[in-house]
Formats: C-alpha cells, structure tokens, sequence
C-alpha cells in the first residue's frame, strides 16, 4: 500500500479525487446546431486547449443553433506555486473601534471620504455596502464610523463631478465601485479618473481607492490606484487601508 | 379568497384608506401641473418625431420652442392645434417648420378655439385608434396562439447591440421565456430626450428607441409564432422620459413596462415634483394600452435591510396601487414589486420571505405581482447563487406570483450569457412544474412563524401609511423613509422642467385615454 502522496509544489495541477489527476470542469458555449458534431467540436477545442481525455457530460440545444457543454477535462500543465507572487494589501485589518481609535490617536480629525459608483454604471449595490449606515452582511459602513466623514454620491457620477466634490470637501480619499461592466468600460473609466486626477495635480494628494467584483488589487495598481478590493471586502478592510495611508502621508 | 395567513381584513382596509388619501393629496400636485416630456409625449401621440440635423429629437425641438415662447402653460395641443389651423398643415410639416425657423409656434395668431379643438381631436383619435388596434393585436394573439402559464418567466437581455438582443431573445424563448426585457443602457434614465432610430452601441444595456422596440417586437412575434405562445416584450418606461417612452411602447406593442415615479426619485435623483406628474400621464397611456406596469419596490431592498424594512415594501405597494387607480389603469395590469432579497444566512429566511409573498398575494389578489430573485447577496458562486434561485422559484410557483424574473447563477459577474438564461429557466421551469399545486395543499400552521411574521409585516405598513398619511408624501420622501434615502422635494433632476399649467390647458390624451377605451 502507497501512502497518500505529496503534492510538488513546483508542479501543481488541478485535483478531482486523485492527486495529479488534473481534473476540470468547465462549461461553455459554441456556436453551432446541436448534435454529435457539436460534441466532437466541443471535444476537440478542449484538447486544443491543453485538456487530455476531454469529455462531454451533458450538451443541450440552446436553439438558434448554438449549443451547450458541460466538461470534464485533464489538465496537462502545471504551475509552480513556490514562485507565486501576488501584490496585496498587505496589513493587517483593523475593526470599525479599532479604526475610530487609530483616527483619534493618529491622525486627530475627521477623515473625508468620498465615494462613488462612476461612468455609467448604476449598481450601488457595492458602495453602499462600504458607505452607508447600514453596510453589509453585518458590516456597518463608513457613515457609521466615527471619525470618518463619508459622502456617499451615488450612481453614474461622472468622473470630473467626482473630482469636483473631492476638492470641495478637502477629501482625503476616494473610493469608486464599479460593478456591472460591459466589454471593459470599468478599466476605460477608472484609467480616465486617474489621467483627470494627474492633470489636475491631485493625484499624490488624495488616496485613490476602487472596488468591485471585477476588481483585484493587481490590477488597481496597474491602473495607477492605492489599492483595490474584489469581492468579500467590508467597509472596515478599506477604512483600515485608507487611514494608515493618511499617516504614512503625514510621516 | 380565505386567508392563509389569517390576515386581519381591518388592517388591510385601514392600509388602503391610508394610501387612497396618500394619492389624492399628491393628485392634486399632480393635475395642477405639467412638464417638457408630458408636452413630448402629447406632440409624439399627435404624431411628431424624427431629429433634426444634430440628431435632437423633433418633440425636443418643438417643445422647447413653445417653453422659450412662454407658451408651455397652455399645453403643446394647444399650440400645435393653433398652427394646425393656421398653417393647414400636419403636426411633423409644422415641427419641421419650427426646427428650420419658418414658424414661431407661439407667434401666430390665436385662431378659433373650436377650431383648434377640432384639429387637435381629430389628429388625437387617430393615434389613439392605432393604439386601440395595437391593444387589439395583443389580444388576437393571445387567442390564437396562447401565452405561457404564470408565473411568466422573465429574463433580460442587454448586449448593447439591438441586432444581438434579438438573436439572445429568440433563443431565450425558445428555450421558455414567456417576458423578454431589454436592459436599457445605464445612463439612459437621465436623458432628457428619447434617443432616436435602431442603435448597435450601449453599456449594460440598449436604448430604449422607437425603432428598437419596432425591430424586437417583429422578433418576438416570429418566434412565437415558430413556438406557439405570444412572447412579451418590456421596457423601461422610468427615468425622465416616462411618457414618452409609454407612448412609444404603446404603439409598438409593448406588453410590460417598468413603471415607478419612487424608484426614480430614490434611485436616480430624479426630482420628486417632476417625476410624480410624469408617472400620472404614463401610467394612463399604460392603462389604455393594455401594459402591465412594474412597480420598482424590490430596489428598496438593495439598499435597506429586506427582513427589517419589509413593511415599506408593502407599504409602497398599497401606494403604488392608487396611483395606479388614478390613472385609470386596472389591477389585472398592476405587477407590484417585491424581491427575494433576505440574508440567506438568515435562520428560516424562507419562511420569512414565503410569508412576504403571501402576504402579497393575498392583499393584491388580481395583481400580476412582479417577483424579482436574489442580487444583493450573490456572490459569484455560482452553484449556490444557483440554488439561492431554486428556492426563490419554490416560494413563487407556491404564492402564485405573477411575472418571475429569472434569477441567473452569474449575477454580480457579468450581464448573462446565453447559457446562463439557459440554465435558470431550466431551475424555474423544473420546479414550477414539479410543485405546481403545492399552494393548494400546504397550509400554514395557525400562530405560527409564517402567520405571525405577515401579521406583523402588515401591521406595521399600516401604521407606516397612517404616518405618511399625516405627514404626506412629499415629506416621507424628505425624511428617507422609503429605502433610507433621504431626497428634496426641489432638489434632483429634472425639476426645471415642471411647469404650473394655465386655466386653459388641455391635454386630450388624458381625456381620451384615462379609464381604457370608451
């Protein structure tokens, strides 16, 4: 009898019920009319697209001649996870009580944030879980937060009215939800508020912050953001980030 | 219908009382003014429309023509009515004429006023004979080919791109969909103008235009053809151009729209005066034409706590059902709103949610109810968001709801791929059928969660209504009680275009259309 095997971290592969056995399951959709053909396609992709054994465990006619698969596939790469690096933020989270005590000890005023759901996107489903009151899952959001004034501007706010109210209100930070997004106009709007903040010299002065399900940390930073948070972020993680920020400003 | 939940029939009267004299007080707001898209709509159904030369619509055109003239008290009939007799000329000849600057429409002389109403009625009957014949078609449908059983199922479509909408809604409803909804593009709401012609580029939807509805209607019509079963189409009859956009659905055939002056105000900052006058003459045309509205009350829940707040859910539905009234528009027509948005962490969540819509069905028994799934809390798992709709598709076939908007596994990743719309119609199609009666056998437990939970919900609506009633609604609006937002009644948008009317106003449309056809 073999021991349970280890896993080579410098060659990982996708786990089903084996180690190594690189399984996968995936789904998707080809335009063409249901039938074996279709399968064969399906299967055919999934080997082009490095699965051993590729299989069709369920297809279904979609009509208008397109048809569904759902897969299962080996996955012949590997991954070395030793050298894996992912820029994060990279702090610890305090809660809301520890965050109001921070602000009073260290930075001895009222933070200003404000924040916004921007371009055209008309989801304030995110902002408001960070802002308002009432928060999320159990969250309290910003408004709560004593220490922190927040304003909460809404939805489809353009970016130069964001920038407007930042300046009005001395902000020391935005926050900007983007959450339905359509071939990419989340990065084509969040890339212009950053130009718009260089050309307006406010870029260094004020802590720039996104959010959204589309949104990682990685690609905040490459868009020229402080920091981004995804999905399973609250209120007091970005709090937590935004306030350290003003005083490693002040230092 | 016996109550399930033992509801005291009391209270609902109290409740409805309440929301009677709630609407009559914002109704008197409402009949003393008017605004730029009621004007709009009035020059659209006398049959204005098309651009101009930097694609302004020509109802824009001509209706701020009339508003700069100082004439807009007295209402676009009345002005296009004078130019009608003076010039002899049709409604579009004298809207091109005023674009190109040959007639100032306010400048001319006042003519007879029999006469004027002589023009102005005779060119009114006849859009509204095409809409009655509209209506007519709807309904030779219905009989020739049938529709789906209810709950309708609904889904969205929102590529951007009208061309492939059509191609999404006619593979969704072959797949089952009975009500296809056009997404419109976010930023439309605010417009103060209806974009014009067939459109191929929008974000998170397609815009709402005159041609577009024309060019999806023709789909759906073919391919419940092919499929034998009538094809709703929806809109979005919100935002600024409520109005217009209910006369555009009108003549073209649009079987439901999403219609509600509350949603617009909270949700859009949209000014409150403004859209309250404008929901009254949308929802009349909605009413004639046959068109189930949708209420918006399920937004509240994105903002506000569903388990806490869900009295001014119900409370908002008893008010939404006189406005409804007012405009003449009946309760087979009124799909109230509500939403399957508790915590699913939430201890016997279900029970919670069950005992809202059959709370729901029983108050508004002849309403359509508009039932909308689970957003807030999905989260990109989506096997579980999977089965968060199952149970909200459970809870629908079991209250007997009226229009099921699909929840789809992938909300909050993206707008839904075609296999997406694919695999919830299957979830809603599989238990509908496997639980089809289960409303009819399953009784609930007297005193028990279910009961006490709907009691108490509609208690407190009541006693939230008798406040609102005190306060009026303007007020409750000012103070965040719908929602937990808080808007001015002279703060938002769009408020510049309300006008005070004049003692000779007329509007014919509301004369002809308000109560269905005569």
């Amino acid at each position: 009898m073999e021991g349970i095997q280890k896993a080579d971290l410098m060659k990982i592969k996708p786990y089903g019920d084996t180690l190594n056995d690189g399984m996968v399951q995936m789904s998707f959709t080809l335009p063409v009319p249901y039938g074996d053909e279709a399968s064969e396609a399906a299967r055919q992709l999934a080997e082009k697209m490095g699965f051993e054994n590729p299989a069709v465990v369920f297809s279904k006619d979609l009509g208008v001649g397109y048809t569904y698969f759902i897969m299962y596939g080996k996955c012949t790469h590997t991954v070395d996870y030793t050298n894996i690096e992912v820029p994060k933020v990279t702090m610890e989270y305090m809660e809301r009580e520890e965050v109001e005590e921070y602000i009073k000890e260290n930075i001895k005023r009222d933070v200003v944030i404000v924040g916004a759901c921007t371009g055209t996107d008309a989801h304030t489903v995110g902002i408001d879980a960070i802002m308002n009151m009432k928060g999320f899952d159990g969250n309290y959001g910003l408004e709560r937060y004593k220490g922190i004034e927040a304003i909460n501007m809404g939805s489809q706010v353009p970016n130069e009215e964001l920038i407007a109210k930042a300046i009005e209100v001395k902000a020391d930070a935005i926050l900007v939800s983007q959450v339905v997004t359509q071939k990419n106009v989340h990065i084509a709007n969040l890339t212009q508020l950053v130009e718009m903040m260089e050309a307006e010299g406010l870029r260094d002065k004020i802590i720039l912050v996104c959010g959204g399900p589309r949104i990682s940390h990685e690609l905040a930073q490459e868009l020229g953001y402080d920091a981004g948070f995804g999905t399973g972020s609250y209120s007091n993680h970005v709090a937590s980030f935004v306030v350290n920020q003003i005083v490693k400003k002040m230092s | 219908m016996e109550s399930k939940l033992n509801l005291n029939p009391r209270l609902i009267d109290s409740a409805r009382t309440a929301a009677g004299n709630i609407a009559d007080d914002v109704q008197n707001f409402i009949d003393k003014n008017t605004t730029v898209t009621v004007e709009r709509t009035v020059a659209r159904l006398m049959g204005v429309d098309g651009v101009d030369e930097i694609e302004k619509p020509l109802p824009n055109v001509l209706i701020d023509a009339i508003k700069e003239g100082g004439g807009l008290a007295k209402g676009a009939a009345f002005w296009i009515g004078n130019a009608m007799v003076n010039t002899g000329k049709t409604p579009q000849e004298i809207a091109e004429k005023v674009s190109s600057g040959e007639i100032e429409i306010t400048k001319l002389k006042i003519a007879d006023e029999n006469k004027i109403m002589e023009a102005v009625y005779d060119t009114a009957n006849q859009m509204v004979e095409r809409i009655k014949n509209s209506r007519a078609k709807r309904n030779e449908y219905l009989n020739t080919l049938g529709n789906g059983r209810k709950p309708y199922l609904y889904v969205i479509v929102a590529t951007g791109n009208i061309y492939e909408d059509v191609l999404q809604a006619q593979a969704a409803a072959k797949q089952g969909a009975d009500v296809i909804a056009v997404i419109r593009t976010t930023a439309q709401s605010l417009l103060d103008y209806v974009p014009y012609g067939p459109t191929t580029e929008g974000f998170g939807g397609t815009y709402a235009t005159q041609e577009n509805f024309r060019i999806m209607r023709k789909a759906l019509d073919e391919v419940g053809e092919e499929e034998g079963r009538y094809i709703r189409l929806c809109n979005y009859c919100s935002g600024l151009c409520m109005p217009e956009i209910a006369a555009m659905g009108a003549i073209e055939r649009l079987d439901v729209m999403l219609n509600d002056a509350l949603y617009g105000i909270l949700f859009r900052d949209i000014n409150m005066q403004r859209t309250l006058v404008d929901q009254y003459f949308s929802r009349i045309i909605n009413g004639f034409a046959g068109i189930i509205i949708n209420t918006g009350e399920d937004n509240y829940l994105t903002t506000a706590d569903a388990y806490e707040e869900a009295h001014t859910v119900l409370a908002s539905q008893f008010i939404n059902e006189q406005f409804a009234l007012k405009a003449g528009l009946p309760e087979e027509q009124m799909g109230l709103g509500h939403a399957f948005e508790m915590n699913p962490m939430l201890e016997n969540g279900f029970l919670y949610e069950l005992a809202q819509a059959q709370m729901a069905r029983e108050i508004f028994p002849k309403a359509p109810l508009k039932y909308m799934p689970p957003t807030k809390f999905m989260t990109g798992n989506i096997f579980r968001g999977h089965l968060q709709d199952a149970m909200f598709n459970l809870i629908s076939i079991w209250t007997h709801q009226g229009i099921q908007l699909l929840g789809m596994p992938t909300e909050a990743i993206h707008t839904p791929h075609l296999q997406d719309r694919m695999l919830s119609i299957e979830n809603a199609q599989y238990i509908f059928n496997n639980a089809r009666d289960i409303g009819n056998e399953v009784e609930y437990k007297k005193d028990g969660i279910i009961q006490k939970r709907a009691q108490e919900v509609l208690a407190k609506a009541e006693e939230l209504l008798k406040d609102i009633e005190k306060e009026g609604m303007f007020d409750t609006i000012q103070k965040g009680k719908f929602g937990g937002v808080k808007r001015s009644f002279t703060g938002g948008k769009g408020l510049e275009g309300v006008v005070e009317k004049d003692e000779k106003y007329f509007n014919p449309f509301i004369d002809l259309m308000l109560g269905g056809a005569k």
